[in-house]
Order: structure tokens, then sequence, then C-alpha cells
């Protein structure tokens, strides 16, 4: 507002720079910003497209100073790491979303609300020192601690993306379901959540999609192993701790194939937000 | 539920609600229970360092597993300065990106853009990490060998310093060696790591700038540059605010990428090259090793400073920022 009065004639020329100037600023910043984004991704594909062969996807780590092997261990061990995080957090998460969404005046409910919030910041790696010390000093590390604790990653997520889809099915069909006599349970089990269902899978989606890619909650949980071990009971590997451990490894060979683990790594998080950005869009 | 005669009709769906609410209040209420299990696990094996150390642990800046020394001085300012520079470079950044996108990019162009600043957050840590390493720690490296052959007086000086562990203004910005790895490179990291954090909760509150605002300050014969700098961003302050508290949340306990460039030299930094840790860091690092009940118990007293520490600057956030979003109140 000072700036609009004072000397009409000398500053209009001024003023006009400054408008010009800033939008340049903001337009470099904004290219600044999403540059990183472009190297990584141009990086990854240049450097690991070629180690994501059919051999990454079927064999496991060669030994120590050997070239070869592959990944597998890896990779089936994030998709069982995966599915136990989904289990516990798609249940507690969906739970928790349905309570906030259709309990509102239950008296725990700001507690529920204010702890799921407060969870989504927790950071990844003092979840792994709890399930440490929940799970792992006494049943040693497994791929169930390591799943429970990506699972834990997941609750406060997939809260509040039910929450929001929950809040999102207009009341008019909840007092057509209990018009017809339908009690409170019927009508959220049969009508509300099916009419939720695309939305809470896109939160689902979001969620795995983020806890796919932690490793720091993994070091000491699921710690990681190089043969192909498909039992949640012991240690067992992920892809993200798997880079983890090639990145800062000496051997050329581990750094070559963390490369390709990352470009697959963010392959699979890039299909899996364009996939949960579709299945918003179309509802 | 024992009255079947009073109410025949409403016996079999109150008892459908009563397990109902059961299971979603039960299920909710675990979600009560990590919290409260997590404090106690994590105060429980604090004890050991705190009772050892007393709260002097906060000060001092000695850690060494082999004498049974420790202190969190050096990974508590490791973790303050890498964050508190991180979001001073990114604040700037991600209000530009979230500006062009809400007031200057064309409709084609804004939706690609916030998608892309949203997919920088979808980019694992530990592949920021990688990248870091392998792509701009060579960069670092030869910029800090530049740096020695263009200014070898400069280079001299400060080694001897360094060597005495003294230093200068001067010498501050001078690497002690060029190893790429450190402070400076973990700071980058950071930044670009927390730039979507502020940056869309920054559009999301710009956009929800009412439209008469803007037009008011049109009609005064305000530039667009003064429209945004005097109606919007004004407006949207407390939101914005919000969004930069929450990308100091995730700034302080960012792990992974910190962890693979920092160095990880438990003291604190001689330079803004120099290799230091923060208590994330330190945690990954250590805990698997850890075998003395004293250094495991310093680092889970690590873990309990970072989750207090993140509880706080959370609450905060979503406070600032529910409070101020939904109708967008001055």
């Amino acid at each position: 507002m000072q700036a609009t009065r004072s000397g009409e004639r000398s500053l209009s020329a001024g003023r006009r720079g400054v408008n010009a100037g800033m939008a340049v600023i903001i337009t470099l910043g904004t290219l600044l910003v999403i540059a990183p984004l472009l190297w990584i991704i141009i990086y990854l594909v240049t450097q690991g497209i070629s180690s994501l062969n059919l051999d990454f996807f079927t064999r496991t780590p060669a030994p120590e100073g050997e070239t070869g092997g592959g990944w597998l261990n890896a990779i089936v061990g994030s998709l069982i790491m995966l599915a136990i995080a989904a289990a516990v957090g798609v249940t507690v998460g969906v739970a928790g979303g349905v309570f906030l969404a259709e309990f509102p005046r239950h008296r725990l409910m700001p507690t529920v609300r204010m702890v799921s919030d407060v969870l989504a910041g927790i950071p990844a790696i003092v979840v792994g020192l709890v399930i440490y010390s929940l799970v792992v000093l006494h049943t040693g590390f497994s791929g169930f601690a390591g799943g429970l604790a990506l699972g834990l990653l997941m609750i406060p997520i997939v809260v509040r993306t039910t929450e929001e889809v929950l809040k999102l099915v207009p009341l008019a069909v909840r007092e057509a379901g209990m018009a017809l006599g339908l009690p409170q349970w019927r009508v959220i089990v049969s009508i509300v959540l099916p009419a939720a269902t695309s939305g809470i899978i896109t939160g689902v989606m979001l969620a795995l999609a983020r806890v796919a890619g932690e490793a720091a909650p993994l070091l000491f949980t699921a710690f990681g192993n190089n043969l192909l071990n498909f039992n949640p009971g012991k240690a067992m590997s992920a892809l993200p701790l798997q880079i983890y451990i090639g990145a800062t490894s000496s051997y050329d060979e581990n750094q070559r194939l963390a490369k390709a683990g990352s470009l697959l790594l963010i392959l699979l998080i890039l299909i899996a937000s364009l996939l949960a950005r579709a299945a918003s869009r179309r509802r | 539920m024992t009255k079947p005669l009073s109410s025949p009709r409403r016996l079999p769906s109150s008892r459908g609600d009563g397990t109902f609410r059961a299971i979603v209040i039960g299920l909710s209420v675990v979600i009560i229970l990590v919290f409260v299990l997590s404090v106690l696990l994590l105060a429980r094996d604090s004890v050991p360092a705190l009772q050892h150390f007393g709260l002097g642990f906060l000060t001092r800046t000695a850690w060494n597993p082999v004498t049974g020394n420790f202190g969190a001085a050096p990974m508590i300012a490791g973790t303050l300065v890498t964050s508190f520079a991180a979001l001073i470079i990114s604040v700037p950044l991600a209000l530009a990106s979230a500006i062009f996108v809400a007031e200057y990019a064309p409709k084609w162009l804004a939706g690609p853009v916030s998608y892309l600043v949203e997919l920088l957050a979808a980019v694992p840590s530990v592949v920021y990490g990688l990248w870091a390493l392998f792509a701009l720690k060579p960069l670092i490296q030869a910029f800090q060998l530049s740096l020695y052959t263009r200014f070898p007086d400069l280079a001299t000086r400060c080694s001897e310093l360094h060597a005495n562990n003294q230093n200068s203004f001067s010498c501050f910005f001078f690497p002690e060696a060029p190893v790429g790895l450190g402070l400076a490179l973990a700071i980058i990291i950071l930044t670009i790591m927390i730039l979507p954090y502020t940056a869309s909760v920054a559009r999301d509150v710009i956009r929800l700038v009412p439209g008469d605002q803007r037009e008011a300050m049109y009609a005064l014969g305000a530039t667009k540059w003064e429209v945004i700098r005097l109606a919007i961003l004004p407006y949207a302050r407390a939101g914005i605010t919000g969004g930069v508290i929450l990308a100091l949340g995730r700034a302080l306990g960012e792990t992974l990428a910190v962890a693979m460039v920092i160095g990880n030299v438990p003291e604190f930094a001689k330079t803004i090259w120099g290799n230091t840790a923060t208590m994330s860091s330190m945690i990954a690092l250590q805990f698997g090793d850890a075998q003395a009940t004293l250094h495991r118990s310093s680092i889970i007293t690590l873990g309990l400073l970072l989750f207090v520490v993140s509880v706080i600057v959370n609450y905060g956030a979503r406070l600032l920022i529910a409070r101020l979003t939904p109708k967008g109140i001055q």
C-alpha cells in the first residue's frame, strides 16, 4: 500500500521493473525446485537401466567381491513386509478413520485424532527403535518386525484419508439406509464403506508407496538378508534397505545394483502414485 | 440385551451396533496405545543413560563408546544446524514454486508443476542419499579442490588453524579436506527433501485467499507482485508458517539421506564443510552395533529426544494449519 502512492510517474517504471523482476525470480525459483527431481530421474535411468535386467529379478546377491547376481531377495522381502504392513495399517487405519468420521461425539475422538496426527510426524527411525524393544529384543530380527514397523507408519496416512472420504459420503445416503431400518453398523459396513472404497484404496496405495521406500525403520527390525527368504519369522531384506547397504558399500557391484534398485523403487512409487491419482480422479 | 419383550425389534440391531462399536473403538484405541507404549519404552530404555549422566547428557560433548562417555550436544547441534539451514534455504524456493503454481502458471502448466513438486516428497530418503553420494559428492569435491588451487594462501593458513583446533571467519568456509561429505552436502540434500512440504501447504493456503482480496488490490492499480506481496502473502502467512513448521519436523527426523552424506563423526563441525552427525544419523549408524547398556541407552535417549521434539513441532504445525485453513480467518 505504501508503495502505490509516492511519486506516480517515477515509480511506475520502477514498479513495473520490480513486477517483471519478481516474475523472473519466481519462475527461476520454481525451476530450481523441480530440477533435482528431473536430475535424479535422469541419473537413475542412465545409470541403472542396464542393470535392471533378468538377473536382477531372478537371482540373489553374489558373494562380496564377485560380480553378477540380482536382488530377488529384496524384492520378495519388500512384497512380504508390505503385505504385513498393509494388514496392520489397513485394519487399524480404516477403523480409526471410521471412528473419527462416524463417532464424532465420542469422548475419545479428540485424543485419537490428535495422536494419529502426531504419529504422522514421528521419525521412522524412532519407530524402528520402538519395534526393536517391543519385538526384536524378544524374537530376534524378522520380516514380521519390519512389516509391523512399516504398518505403524501407514496408520496415520490411512486414518486421515479414510476419514476424509467417509465424510464425503452424503448424509442422505446414510439416512436412506436408516430409513430402511438398517442398524448403524449395517449402514456403515454395507453402504458407507462401499461408497468410499475407491477413496480408501487411494489412501492405502499412497501409504504403501510412502512406506515402500522406508529403510530407516528396517535397519534393526528386518535387518536384511542376502539369501532368498520367504519366512517372515527370519531376517529379511527389502529394496530400500538393500539400496542403503549397496550404496554405502565399497564394492562397485553393490553400488551398480543399488542404482538399479533405486530406479525400480522410483518406478514402482511413480506407478503407485499415478494409479492413486487416477483412482481419485475417477471418483 | 436381556430385555427382549420391552424392545423386540431393536435387539438384533443394537447387538450388532455394540459389536461394531467395540471393534472400531478397540482398534482406534490401538493407535493411542502405540503412542503411549512408544513413550514408555523409549523412556524406560533412556533411564540408564539419564541416570548416569543426568540432564548434562544434553550438553556434554563427548561420545566415546570405548570409554563409555556419552553426550548429545554435537548431535543436537548437528540436527538443529542442518534443519534450520535447510529451512532457511528452502522457504523462499518453496514459496516461489507455490506462488508460481497458484498465481503465474497457466492451467496446463500448473497441474504438472505441482505434481512434480509433490513427487519430490515421494522420492525415498535412501534414493536421495544414493544420488547425493554418487552425483553430488563428486561435484562438491571438485568445488572444494578448486578452492584449494584458487586460494593457496588461505589453504595453508586454515590448515594450520584447523590443526590447532582454532578457526576464523574465512576459514569457517574453507574445507579442511576435499572429501565432499559433510555438513554442506547434508544441508543441500535436506533442503531438497523438505521443499515439497512447505511448497504444497503454501500453494493450498495461497489458493484459499479469497478472490476479492486480489481484485480489490488490482482495482487500486497494484501490479501482480504488489498483489502477491501486500494482499496474498500476509493473508496466507499463518498457514504458510504451519507448512514451514511441518517441513521443520521432517528435517529434524530425516535419517538415511543425511546419515549417508554427513560423515557421522560425533563432534561439532569445524567448518561449513566439516563432518558431524545428527541425532537420527547416529541412531541409524550406531544402534545396531551398540552392545554396552550405556551406549545403547544413550542412543535411545537421542530417540526419545527426537520423539518429544517431533511431537511438539508437528502438533504446533497442525494446530496452526487447522486453525487457519478452514475459512482463512485472518
